[in-house]
């Protein structure tokens, strides 16, 4: 872990933190790489089961470095496409495909890019105050690192068309009423309440929640009978477990079930 | 069967082999081709299993071919030793295999389970042919059945690029049979094992056989063969018992006569 990305172990949750405040925690290569490594060792990692992703100083993350990316257009290496192909979709891909529960704790504005980071996690918490925002059209980008497809498929096409063409700021408290956020704290509460709610999860049935976020992850796409197919598929897997067999037999036997975690 | 890079087992009326070279994600030396080969030529030959199935672990099917034992080698070298003869057997197996993909199905890799008759593959599946990359072009029908399977520009693409396919896109374009959710792969490919393995043998045999048949001929002349195996069924006992169990409205019992 480099110093751009701070790492944190408290029992089975593991906190990974971006630390450019200076920067507002902008996203430039380095960063990413260290962000993604993090998230696939933790994914690995028999000892985590939750991953809580936060940001150092007053804002989440505020995106791309922009500084970055105009020091590139001057130098006429224009391609952006491949820098979102080598480092911005990677990132995002790690957070999806990786099995354990990622929690964002957003401890200030998520904007641009650090909004796609935040909306590919699987929950958000956030301090009041604080603002989500679709930035890229203010500087006449699109926008990327996945937030087309998370805002469409979380908002519907009419919300996430005013937001990603206004590039207006929305509060984390109306996005609580959209739904996209799932709680909304005081600042001295971000952290308790995050890691609260990341090691309920990390003391459930692991490999459950690693099934039922893939099958989250691929019912977005699929339709009806498709879907109930994977069920079916993903339910005889889960079935199997160990943890399910004793939450079943805890079920009967009118008892708290002890998971292996 | 005593092997050393496969494993072999017998479930039911199916017969499985697992390719187990997990150091090297299952790359295939000649020596696993051949016991692949040999394994599911004795299957094949065995009354009591129906139909067989190829898988390896859920990190690979099998990562290509042992690029360490082709490095040194010339084309002489190459030539000489024929390993597409193991190869080749494959093709002559006449029950359904069913290839059940997890992980990297990677040139050869990825033209063995090509060969299979139904593809059954995780998400986490990727399908390939990187052989470009290393100055070489697939050899093992890399070329050949992608354009069949998957039409000449997916082909092209596959083979000019070298980046492998995700399942679902595999699937998409007609590579492989259906995608199911990551460590279902095996239930799934037993599943259709089961299901053919309840069909009369002989007609899954010559279904096989038409079908394939197609790949090799005109229209006219795949016609003309499809009805001669049609007729040739009329003479089972097989045909006799399925017409019989549909009409009493019972599943039939086959006898493989």
């Amino acid at each position: 872990m480099t110093d751009t990305t701070l790492s944190a172990r408290d029992g089975a949750v593991l906190t990974l933190t971006i630390n450019r405040p200076d920067a507002l925690n902008a996203l430039n290569p380095p960063t990413m790489r260290a962000l993604r490594n993090g998230i696939d060792a933790a994914g690995r990692d028999p000892e985590v089961g939750a991953v809580i992703l936060t940001g150092s100083g007053r804002a989440f993350c505020a995106g791309a470095d922009l500084k970055d990316v105009s020091s590139r257009l001057d130098a006429a290496d224009t391609d952006v496409g491949n820098d979102l192909r080598a480092n911005y979709v990677p990132l995002t891909r790690a957070i999806r495909s990786c099995p354990k529960p990622v929690i964002a704790a957003l401890n200030g504005t998520a904007a641009g890019a650090g909004l796609s980071l935040a909306l590919a996690c699987d929950l958000r918490i956030a301090v009041a105050g604080a603002q989500l925002i679709v930035a890229f059209v203010r500087v006449g980008l699109v926008p990327d690192a996945g937030s087309l497809y998370f805002l469409t498929r979380m908002l519907g096409l009419s919300k996430a068309t005013e937001l990603a063409m206004t590039g207006d700021p929305l509060s984390v408290e109306d996005a609580q009423q959209l739904g996209l956020i799932a709680a909304v704290v005081p600042a001295d509460q971000l952290m308790p309440a995050a890691l609260e709610r990341a090691h309920r999860l990390a003391g459930g049935p692991r490999r459950t929640y690693a099934l039922i976020k893939r099958g989250l992850v691929r019912a977005l796409d699929l339709d009806l009978e498709q879907v109930m197919e994977l069920e079916a598929q993903l339910q005889t897997l889960a079935a199997r477990t160990p943890d399910a067999q004793e939450a079943i037999r805890a079920f009967i036997e009118k008892r708290k079930p002890v998971f292996r975690a | 069967m005593p092997f050393e890079f496969v494993l072999t087992e017998v479930r039911g009326p199916v017969g499985i082999v697992t390719i187990n070279r997990p150091q090297v994600r299952n790359a295939l030396n000649h020596q696993t081709i051949g016991e692949l080969v040999e394994a599911l030529e004795t299957f094949d030959r065995d009354d009591a299993v129906r139909c067989m199935l190829l898988t390896g672990d859920d990190q690979a099917f099998a990562a290509g071919a042992d690029i360490s034992q082709m490095a040194d080698a010339g084309a002489v070298e190459v030539l000489d030793d024929d390993n597409f003869a193991r190869w080749a057997r494959f093709k002559a197996i006449r029950k359904p295999v069913i290839a059940a993909v997890s992980g990297y199905a990677l040139g050869g890799g990825c033209e063995l389970a090509l060969m299979c008759d139904l593809v059954v593959a995780s998400e986490t599946a990727l399908f390939g042919q990187p052989e470009v990359k290393i100055g070489i072009i697939p050899g093992a029908g890399g070329t050949q059945r992608w354009t069949r399977s998957a039409g000449k520009v997916r082909a092209m693409e596959a083979v000019l690029i070298g980046e492998p396919v995700r399942a679902v896109d595999a699937e998409r374009m007609g590579l492989i049979n259906r995608v199911v959710a990551a460590g279902a792969q095996l239930d799934e490919a037993l599943r259709l094992a089961n299901l053919i393995a309840a069909r009369p043998p002989l007609a899954v045999r010559l279904a096989k056989e038409a079908v394939n048949h197609a790949m090799e001929v005109g229209l006219d002349a795949g016609l003309d063969f499809e009805r001669k195996l049609f007729y040739l069924l009329f003479a089972t006992e097989d045909k006799r018992e399925g017409m019989r169990a549909f009409l009493e409205k019972r599943p039939g019992r086959f006898s493989g006569r």
